[in-house]
């Protein structure tokens, strides 16, 4: 209470907070931005660790020795593949039925809201077909998945060969005691939705499916396999899931344990852990893995077929195969080790892996920085706002509204436009989304006039105020749910915020103001993205893959549920569009 | 006036009615926040089932309800959603006459100081014209109707709403003086959810002022009406209580009711201090803290009593908040009962110090209750000491908010009588600290 009752002190601080706004405001944005920048340097981010004690110590001898096998079942997959142009479900209905697993399938289709143009699809149909290994040792009450994705032309052959040999080998061992459920999906992420939601008997989105017929208990852990080549040089992981979340840490580290075990290269964001920490290219090289990190994480897209798993409260990551022109290759039988050890390991949990971190953000495999030291670089970008008071009613409906008609307008109107204007469904969806976007900057500085006490200092100090407050709020709810995204639009947005207001140099506040959109945000990230990755992309390729991401962006929303497009749609921007207010108060 | 506030009931009935439609509904009837095992509605209907096979409402440990509530919804079952918007404006307008009655014996009594000359020569800024307060019971009734606290437990159909509008009654009674309705309607608040109990004490100061009755504990007077007063709840509470008893049959209600109350055995998250509490606890304490808990909302009447004991309605507004922040299954509806007063202490504005920072601590609170709830139960990656940090905030906010009227309140009355450019000893200008 003291420093909020006594009138001395009180005084002391809010004289010193005004006369030093502009100072502070300065120093917390950029210590926000260094302490994030320091994050990346090794000393700060601790080793990873296992904290479950049931996967302690890697004290499992995996004998899987059918490598050979796996390429066989790959090259006889691959020839029903080609043969029945898609996925051969009576063939793997067979094969597995001859490993002595009880095999389902599972018909699904779903009408996309819009032609997809990346993937070429718009009705989609398709057929998964699962094995469930049931376990000797207990009854039924938990599982684990092993999911291999049937994608289309010669991909992941290898991924469904090696799976059907774990699955012979591991039918002959007795120490199961979770039953496996061996998994193959078709139309990737649209047949995981719909596979999930059949065994969860849900329906959150519109994809229609027959229910599936048999279960294995609740879902434990999910291992997704793309596997691409007969050997491979390194594994690579995916980690981040729908919106954002990430699977519990000490899933992470088992594989990285088993890597370990069996001399297997891992990367993570694509990116080989660097030996030495003490140089500038090794700190460069922490930060571009965790600046890509962030990135993925922020855009809110599963990377991998595991995504769609962590909303059911499983933990699950994808591993790739990577085969590139290093000299020293890993065959099947050590890739199938790994995989044994993990599932092995697996095996042996007592309860859901709860113990690690869920919060976390990696500069390598085996650094990690947990929520508690990333946390106060946010506190810092967050500490903006000014003190004042609050009305205005009228610029925030309107300014709402727009949001509304940003996030409803697109789909709804994709048929009234592709009658009127030379574009095809999914153009024209994009392009209805820019539009409104642009148009909705036009809009809203004729607002105040209708106020009746508007044009005064008054009014756009109340309104910048309120914007402010509305922004921190949403930002700070939103690192919560999904750190980076919060964080990128936090460092962009904050700095115009602060700044603007109508007496000042006009042309250059817009045009800060602009660059601060989320949509110049998203245009942005796809650059610096394409840095990271060292394949940098030009002006033009760059707008391609803007409205790729847009139309990406629309689609996730309503195919899995993804809450970017309507977080910018329906805050976010109209945040901004009180910003933009204010900037034309006058 | 009547006009404005017709206005402001459509609009809220509207909004209420349109979310009703709404997907919303089925997701805000769900909240923790917003319904707690005491007054969610699903709980209701468990009980009218119960009821209806001719079995006691009571039998099992999920119904909470009092055997009035019941008998209320076996009639008006159909109608629920229709219930609920009328309990709503009925409270509202009832606190609107109160206040707006309020405001007429305010305004007399600072008329009658001033010509007493009670007041000290340079406190011309500090009264209050009619100008200002015309519109305070309007404000009062859109405070309460289109608060987003009071909407979403009208929409998730929280009997909270019939507690409220039988504490405002109570509360418009009191204000008009008629010591019988006050006595019943305060029984039947008591008999609603218990904690109303202590409103016991503001009634009585009011009504014995009304009556110019002095507060001397030596006075025969005053003992004679507080008796009366006393007697008459007294027999409310008893025949509202028996009354129960004859429409259920048995005595069921009493520790399903009360002793739930009382004992908390429900540890359901919610936006009080208790549930965690309670839940780390280990079992052979609790009885002796629950004692302790229970004591916070109790503790506060007689200092509150003595301090207060000239301005009953704000000792009835401070007891209102002090319950709903330590009663032991708060919801939303409960904040905003005590938020719905807030206008009236509108003169206190320059006085109040923390009120920006407060509101934005109870805004902020409200949104991260939803975020958390979902990162704890269905992401599964934070925790329940997530959540019960964002519960004590929120209650830590109410508790400052509360705090700083109460010594604004006083603030104000000391410079009514002092003036208010004090000055020291020496001649600089004094101020006044709270020790």
């Amino acid at each position: 209470m003291g420093l909020l009752s006594d009138p001395h002190c009180r005084r002391a601080l809010s004289r010193l907070v005004l006369r030093l706004n502009t100072p502070l405001c300065t120093l917390s944005y950029v210590a926000g931005l260094g302490w994030f920048l320091a994050l990346a340097f090794q000393p700060l981010a601790p080793r990873t660790y296992m904290s479950e004690n049931a996967m302690g110590s890697t004290m499992v001898e995996e004998q899987f020795l059918f490598g050979e096998r796996a390429l066989s079942y790959a090259r006889e997959f691959a020839g029903h593949k080609k043969k029945a142009g898609g996925m051969p479900v009576a063939w793997l209905e067979k094969t597995m039925w001859n490993l002595g697993l009880e095999v389902h399938r599972q018909p699904f289709s779903r009408t996309l809201p819009f032609p997809d143009e990346t993937r070429e699809r718009y009705m989609v149909k398709g057929t998964n077909v699962y094995g469930i290994l049931r376990a000797p040792r207990a009854a039924s009450t938990e599982s684990l998945v092993l999911s291999v994705p049937c994608s289309e032309g010669p991909h992941n052959n290898q991924a469904v060969g090696l799976m059907l040999a774990l699955a012979s080998y591991f039918r002959g061992q007795i120490y199961w005691a979770k039953d496996i459920i061996f998994l193959v999906n078709e139309h990737d992420l649209l047949g995981m939705e719909a596979w999930l939601e059949a065994y969860h008997d849900v329906n959150i989105t519109e994809v229609r499916s027959s229910g599936t017929l048999g279960r294995a208990g609740a879902i434990q852990a999910a291992i997704a396999l793309e596997l691409s080549s007969d050997v491979i040089t390194s594994f690579d992981v995916a980690v981040e899931g729908l919106n954002g979340q990430l699977p519990n840490l000490d899933l992470l580290n088992l594989f990285h344990a088993f890597c370990q075990k069996n001399g297997l290269l891992c990367t993570i964001q694509g990116k080989l852990q660097r030996s030495d920490w003490d140089s500038l290219p090794a700190y460069a090289h922490s930060l571009q893995t965790l600046l890509l990190m962030v990135l993925a994480q922020a855009s809110g897209r599963p990377h991998g077929d595991h995504g769609l798993f962590l909303r059911y409260r499983i933990e699950a990551i994808t591993l790739r195969g990577i085969n590139s022109f290093r000299q020293y290759k890993y065959d099947m039988t050590t890739v199938g080790k790994t995989l044994e050890g993990m599932f092995r390991k697996l095996n042996n949990l007592l309860e859901r892996l709860h113990q690690s971190y869920f919060f976390y953000l990696l500069p390598s495999l085996s650094r990690f920085v947990s929520i508690g030291v990333y946390m106060p670089a946010f506190g810092f970008l967050i500490l903006e706002s000014r003190p004042g008071l609050l009305a205005l009613v009228p610029p925030l409906l309107i300014c709402h509204a727009a949001g509304l008609a940003l996030y409803f307008l697109p789909v709804l109107g994709q048929h009234v436009a592709t009658q009127h204007f030379p574009v095809s469904e999914s153009e024209a969806v994009v392009l209805t989304v820019i539009a409104i976007y642009v148009a909705g900057m036009a809009l809203p500085h004729n607002t105040h006039r209708v106020l009746a006490g508007g044009g005064s200092d008054r009014g756009w100090m109340t309104l910048k105020l309120l914007a402010l407050l509305y922004l921190a709020v949403q930002l700070g709810c939103l690192a919560l749910l999904n750190f980076s995204l919060g964080f990128l639009l936090a460092a962009t947005m904050v700095p115009a915020a602060a700044a603007v207001q109508p007496n000042g140099p006009k042309v250059l506040l817009a045009v800060l103001l602009v660059l601060a959109t989320p949509a110049v945000t998203l245009l942005l990230g796809i650059f610096l993205q394409r840095e990271l990755v060292e394949a940098p992309a030009a002006v033009a390729e760059g707008w391609q893959l803007f409205l790729a991401a847009v139309a990406e962006g629309l689609l996730q929303h309503h195919l899995y549920g993804s809450l970017l497009f309507p977080f910018l749609a329906l805050c976010a921007y109209p945040c901004w569009l009180l910003l933009w207010n204010v900037l034309f108060w006058k | 006036m009547a006009a404005p506030l017709v206005l402001v009931v459509l609009v809220a009935v509207t909004v209420r009615a349109v979310l009703y439609r709404s997907s919303l509904a089925a997701f805000i009837s769900e909240r923790v926040e917003v319904a707690s095992p005491l007054n969610a509605w699903k709980r209701v209907v468990e009980g009218l089932a119960l009821l209806d096979l001719g079995v006691s409402p009571y039998s099992g440990a999920i119904f909470h309800e009092t055997p009035l509530i019941i008998y209320l919804f076996h009639f008006l079952i159909e109608y629920a959603e229709l219930v609920f918007m009328i309990t709503d404006v009925l409270t509202a307008v009832a606190l609107y006459l109160a206040i707006q009655d309020f405001n007429k014996v305010v305004f007399k009594k600072q008329k009658l100081l001033i010509e007493l000359d009670k007041y000290a020569p340079d406190v011309a800024e500090l009264i209050r014209t009619p100008m200002e307060m015309h519109y305070i019971p309007l404000k009062v009734a859109l405070f309460y109707l289109l608060n987003p606290y009071t909407v979403m437990s009208c929409v998730a159909k929280s009997t909270c709403a019939i507690n409220n509008t039988v504490i405002a009654f109570f509360i418009l009674a009191t204000i008009k003086g008629s010591a019988f309705l006050s006595a019943v309607f305060l029984a039947l608040a008591t008999y609603q959810s218990l904690y109303p109990l202590t409103l016991f004490a503001p009634a009585l100061l009011y009504l014995l002022q009304r009556q110019f009755i002095p507060i001397k504990l030596k006075s025969k007077s005053f003992w004679l009406y507080t008796m009366q007063y006393a007697a008459l709840y007294l027999c409310s509470l008893v025949v509202i209580i028996c009354l129960s008893f004859f429409l259920l049959n048995s005595w069921d209600f009493i520790p399903s009711v009360y002793g739930f109350i009382l004992s908390v055995p429900d540890l359901t998250p919610n936006i009080g201090l208790f549930w965690y509490f309670f839940a780390e606890m280990f079992e052979h304490f609790s009885l002796f803290f629950v004692c302790v808990f229970q004591i916070n909302v109790f503790f506060y009447t007689i200092p509150l009593a003595i301090k207060l004991k000239e301005h009953p309605v704000f000792f009835m507004f401070v007891q209102i908040a002090i319950i709903s922040i330590f009663k032991s299954y708060p919801t939303v509806g409960d904040v905003a009962l005590y938020m719905a007063f807030l206008p009236v202490w509108s003169h206190l504005y320059r006085f109040l110090r923390n009120i920006f920072i407060l509101s934005c601590v109870l805004i902020v609170c409200s949104l991260l209750f939803p975020v958390l709830w979902h990162l704890w139960i269905y992401a599964g990656s934070a925790n329940s000491n997530f959540y019960y940090a964002i519960t004590l905030t929120f209650n830590i906010g109410q508790i400052l908010l509360v705090s700083d009227y109460f010594y604004a309140f006083l603030r104000r009355e000391y410079y009514l009588t002092h003036g208010l450019h004090l000055t020291r000893q020496d001649g600089t200008e004094a101020m006044l600290v709270l020790k």
